[in-house]
């Protein structure tokens, strides 16, 4: 057999040939893979590298220490205490989340819905963000788990810190509280310690108003992390900045001595100081436990909360309106002596009732009261006395007095959620009703009752303006951080002396001469002595003949229907100094509100607030002029 | 110089003759990429030569040994040991879809006493012998007969069906390749080929429907779209290709790549060896390590067609392509250009039975270089 054979030529050329096509497509291959390695690594290089980086470093956000709220005193209103909590990385729990959990719950308490809420989060967060199983444990279970830890695989003990109210329930309207992050709080705001598991966000009251102050900002730590979140080492570190402190006007101890004397009634009460309307006490009752959202709240908890008649969620000192009742009688006096109808020889005769158009309007007293000034009309609080004077002032200057005394818009209060009442006019009447002006409506108006609506913190303000005259504003912040909260120094109000004189005068008779009707509930002891003005607000509709409330007696009432009872008050009468306004929601007969009124005013005057030193320069504050101000008078 | 090179194939080459023919250059060409290898083992190591390092280094020494013996061993012994060989690994294929325990959820492997073997492995060398052996006696006409050409894609198609019941798709695409390479090579006319060509276009969508197992399918599918699923099974592929751009065009440096040191990329001293490599040394050294396998892939083209005998041609040329396909089946995996199909990169990847068959293979290329002037009659059984 011949060695190369035509047959073995004609192959071995074929062979070659098709060799050197595959050595080609070969090559084209090669050439793909380097330009795959030119696209991925020159032309992209950058972004691989950083997608590299981002993989590799890990930005552990540090949460900064909230700012605590202080009273005037530099009392600790809210704090943070250390919080023994427990977290589970779900990327290290070998034999999954569950059984984790079910382990764990051997050795603390675990419930179903705390279990459930556990997996929700984990499964919104990345398998390496550790996220909290339960917060403030005990010395002993956190031991505990620490003991048990080896057969605990993703369970991280840990200490961090929790938001604390020692004065939970008297507090809870001012300060508010924490609770977690919801979705509608990122709305707006990118700060990312929100996204952080176990992160609380101020939702109410102080809390809420100041967030951004007290929440300080995060600090970062650079860390090198594995693919499992495992952190293998620190990069770098960078300190956050600590939440500023909020120093309130509270003085703690009367706020504690006016919640507590509210006690169980659905009621609110504000105590300023006069001379600059700083609030030293606004309690709202019955309270609720802050921390019970901070800890998170169960349905049952929370469906107690709203369902409760007595509306504990609600703080009722800015956020409750109520008709004034007869309190209204001193804005109508102040109107009638300013705009000069009630001059000295001012008199209307009271004979228990009073037929204006075709209406008779009664009095409460159904006797009369016969003749009286103005004075008289507040000491007695005639009602047809104000009926009378109402409808000889016209709603006009009843409105415009109104106003200037602080009722009927917000008073600025730093707090979310204030109600602004309400002061009818002709005009509001008109849009919001379609009809116009009756004089019955004004002579309504005349005893607080009708269309108008007041919150207990405008009375408080209303209160305070009367007794010193001074166009002041309620504050509640005086200084955030080191930084002081400036504001002009208060002006005389744009009413006269003579007027204010009068009026003061008036409610002094209705605590301290015989007659007036709370001379019952007036304080005795020399030099504290206080002047008021009782209230009662109809909350059912009379019917005709039922007028006065004499027909039913409050008592033999549902709670419901009752007469909400308010005093409004400042004392001492020789030298304002506080002022205080008390409601009470379908008070009891008795007038409970004018012996809370009367107790808070004596106890304030007794303790003196705003006759110690503060823990801040507070006269700083009140003295200071806004910089404006300053320019100009420099010149 | 003809009748020289005729006189040497008459008569049989000693053994110091042979031992200075090997092409010793393609041995060092391929310790060095072996280091590479190496060097990487240890790099995802965290740089320690335990656990990869050390083995693989001792499987490469034996795997040099075996080169050597295999080069020095007549080609026509090897000729006669095809067929066997090629029913061995069949057996062993059978067994294994048999009694193979399940690793990483395929049969793969088959325990030997303390050896474990994985047969499709063996099979990828035994069929490029026995094909060579078989299309050795065949001219290009009678190459396309179709009695021929059944019993040839016979030979291909039974491993191919063991294999991807395993299920093993990348080895069984490489055994397809391998075989339908050499029967192209062999002289297989334009006219099966386009047909055929024309067939496997249609069967892809049938075999997708119809053939392919759901993990196959998923692998296919988180190819086509890494992104839609990040974090779950397009992980390898978008962590593979962040590594690779990752290094730039320099690199990150030996032993500073993080994506493999900090467990980001998977199988990482497997399968996606290479990415790390080209983490740590850029686009130069990627480049620069493409280009050492071309070199051998241009060894090898290069002894196949210098080769006498038919056999010796065709067995060059379907080790030479064994190795290619390797090669490109990962790169482009791992590259993101391709699906993950599980084949290793050669030389580099850790793995036993993969560097053991390579240089096996490396040893049959170069026993054709030795005797590439020995003429083997057409009808040509071999020597035993």
């Amino acid at each position: 057999m011949p060695l190369f054979d035509k047959k073995d030529k004609s192959r071995y050329a074929t062979f070659t040939r098709r060799s050197l096509g595959l050595g080609g497509g070969m090559t084209m291959i090669f050439a793909i893979l380097s330009g795959r390695l030119y696209q991925l690594q020159i032309r992209d290089g950058e972004e691989y590298k950083a997608e590299a980086e981002d993989n590799r470093v890990s930005e552990r956000l540090i949460a900064p220490p909230r700012g605590r709220i202080l009273d005037r005193f530099g009392v600790e209103l809210a704090n943070n205490r250390r919080n023994y909590r427990v977290m589970i990385v779900a990327e290290q729990a070998k034999d999954g989340v569950a059984t984790a959990l079910d382990t764990l719950s051997k050795v603390i308490q675990i419930s179903d819905a705390q279990k459930k809420r556990i997996t929700q989060t984990i499964a919104e967060n990345k398998k390496f963000m550790p996220v909290p199983v339960a917060e403030n444990l005990s010395w002993e279970e956190f031991s505990r788990i620490n003991l048990h830890l080896p057969y605990l695989p993703g369970v991280q003990p840990d200490v961090g810190e929790t938001r604390d109210y020692p004065y939970d329930l008297e507090m809870v309207h001012i300060l508010g509280y924490v609770a977690a992050v919801s979705p509608e709080d990122l709305k707006g705001d990118d700060d990312p310690l929100l996204t952080q598991p176990g992160f609380r966000i101020g939702k109410r009251g102080i809390e809420k108003a100041f967030d951004r102050e007290v929440r300080g900002e995060a600090g970062a730590s650079r860390v090198e992390v594995n693919a499992y979140g495992r952190v293998i080492r620190e990069l770098g570190h960078q300190d956050g900045v600590a939440g500023q402190d909020v120093w309130l006007t509270i003085d703690a101890d009367v706020q504690k001595y006016a919640a507590r004397r509210l006690g169980n009634e659905s009621a609110a009460c504000v105590v300023t100081d006069v001379a600059t309307g700083d609030i030293i006490a606004m309690a709202s009752t019955p309270g609720y436990d802050p921390n019970l959202f901070n800890v998170g709240i169960t349905p049952d908890q929370w469906k107690g909360l709203t369902q409760h008649d007595h509306k504990p969620l609600l703080d009722k000192v800015m956020s409750g309106a109520y008709p004034p009742g007869s309190t209204f009688k001193t804005v109508v006096a102040t109107a009638a002596i300013e705009s000069g109808l009630a001059d000295a020889d001012y008199r209307v005769s009271c004979s228990g009732a009073i037929t204006l158009g075709n209406h008779t309007f009664h009095c409460w007293q159904h006797r009369g009261h016969g003749s009286l000034d103005v004075e008289g009309g507040l000491k007695n609080s005639c009602d047809v006395f104000f009926y009378e004077t109402a409808r000889r002032l016209g709603i006009d200057k009843i409105q415009e007095t109104a106003l200037k005394l602080g009722l009927g818009a917000v008073t600025g209060i730093e707090l979310p959620g204030e109600k602004s009442g309400l002061i009818p006019s002709r005009e509001w009447k008109m849009r919001r009703y379609k009809q116009t002006w009756q004089q019955g409506d004004t002579v309504s108006v005349g005893i607080g009752q009708g269309y108008v609506t007041v919150t207990p913190l405008q009375l408080a303000l209303q209160t305070s303006r009367i007794a010193s005259g001074l166009n002041v504003s309620p504050r509640l912040v005086h200084m955030v951080g080191n930084q002081m909260r400036q504001r002009p120094t208060p002006a005389p109000l744009d009413i006269s002396a003579e007027a204010f004189t009068k009026v003061r005068s008036g409610m002094n008779k209705v605590t301290n001469e015989p007659g007036g009707t709370a001379y019952a509930y007036r304080i005795s002891e020399p030099g504290f002595e206080m002047a008021g003005k009782t209230g009662t607000a109809q909350v059912r509709a009379y019917t005709e003949g039922q007028n006065g409330g004499a027909i039913t007696k409050n008592a033999d009432l549902n709670w419901k229907l009752r007469d909400h009872g308010l005093f409004i008050a400042f004392a001492p009468v020789a030298q304002p100094k506080y002022a205080c306004a008390v409601i009470v929601e379908h008070g009891s007969d008795g007038h409970p509100q004018c012996l809370m009124a009367r107790d808070i005013l004596l106890y304030t005057q007794k303790r003196d607030p705003l006759g110690k030193p503060t823990a801040y320069p507070l006269k700083a504050a009140a003295n200071s002029v806004p910089a404006e101000d300053k320019k100009s008078g420099g010149i | 110089m003809a009748i020289r090179a005729y006189a040497a194939a008459k008569r049989t080459l000693s053994l110091a003759e042979k031992l200075t023919d090997v092409n010793w250059g393609l041995v060092l060409l391929i310790t060095v990429i072996a280091c590479c290898g190496f060097a990487m083992l240890y790099s995802v190591a965290g740089g320690r030569f335990n656990p990869w390092a050390t083995p693989q280094i001792l499987r490469f020494m034996v795997g040099c040994l075996i080169l050597v013996v295999v080069a020095l061993i007549d080609i026509r012994v090897w000729m006669s040991l095809a067929y066997p060989a090629y029913g061995l690994a069949l057996l062993l294929l059978i067994a294994v879809v048999v009694v193979g325990h399940a690793g990483l959820g395929a049969q793969r492997w088959i325990s030997l006493g303390p050896v474990e073997l994985q047969p499709s492995e063996l099979m990828k060398v035994s069929l490029v012998l026995a094909l060579a052996r078989f299309l050795h006696r065949k001219s290009v006409e009678e190459v396309s007969k179709p009695l021929n050409l059944g019993i040839a894609l016979a030979m291909i198609g039974v491993p191919a069906m063991l294999v991807v019941m395993e299920p093993n798709l990348g080895t069984t695409l490489i055994i397809v390749m391998d075989g339908c390479a050499l029967l192209f090579l062999a002289g297989l006319s334009w006219y099966w080929i386009v047909p055929a060509l024309t067939a496997v276009a249609i069967a892809i969508p049938t075999a997708w429907e119809y053939v392919m197992h759901d993990y196959q399918k998923a692998r296919v599918m988180t190819f086509l779209d890494p992104e839609a699923d990040a974090l779950g099974a397009g992980w390898n592929i978008t962590q593979a290709k962040v590594a690779i751009g990752s290094g730039g065009i320099s690199g990150k440096g030996f032993l500073q790549g993080t994506q493999s040191r900090l467990n980001f990329l998977p199988e990482k001293q497997t399968d996606f060896i290479f990415t790390n490599f080209a983490e740590e040394f850029g686009f130069v050294g990627s480049v620069a390590l493409l280009i050492l396998f071309a070199v051998v892939i241009f060894y090898g083209l290069q002894i196949a067609t210098s080769a006498r005998s038919h056999f010796g041609r065709l067995l060059a040329m379907g080790i030479t392509l064994n190795f290619f396909f390797y090669i490109m089946i990962n790169g482009l995996m791992v590259m993101g250009l391709i699906p993950v199909v599980g084949i290793p990169m050669p030389l580099l990847s850790y793995g036993g039975t993969a560097m053991l068959t390579v240089m096996f293979g490396f040893g049959l290329l170069m026993s054709v270089h030795v005797h590439r002037q020995v003429e083997i009659p057409r009808y040509s059984g071999g020597i035993i």
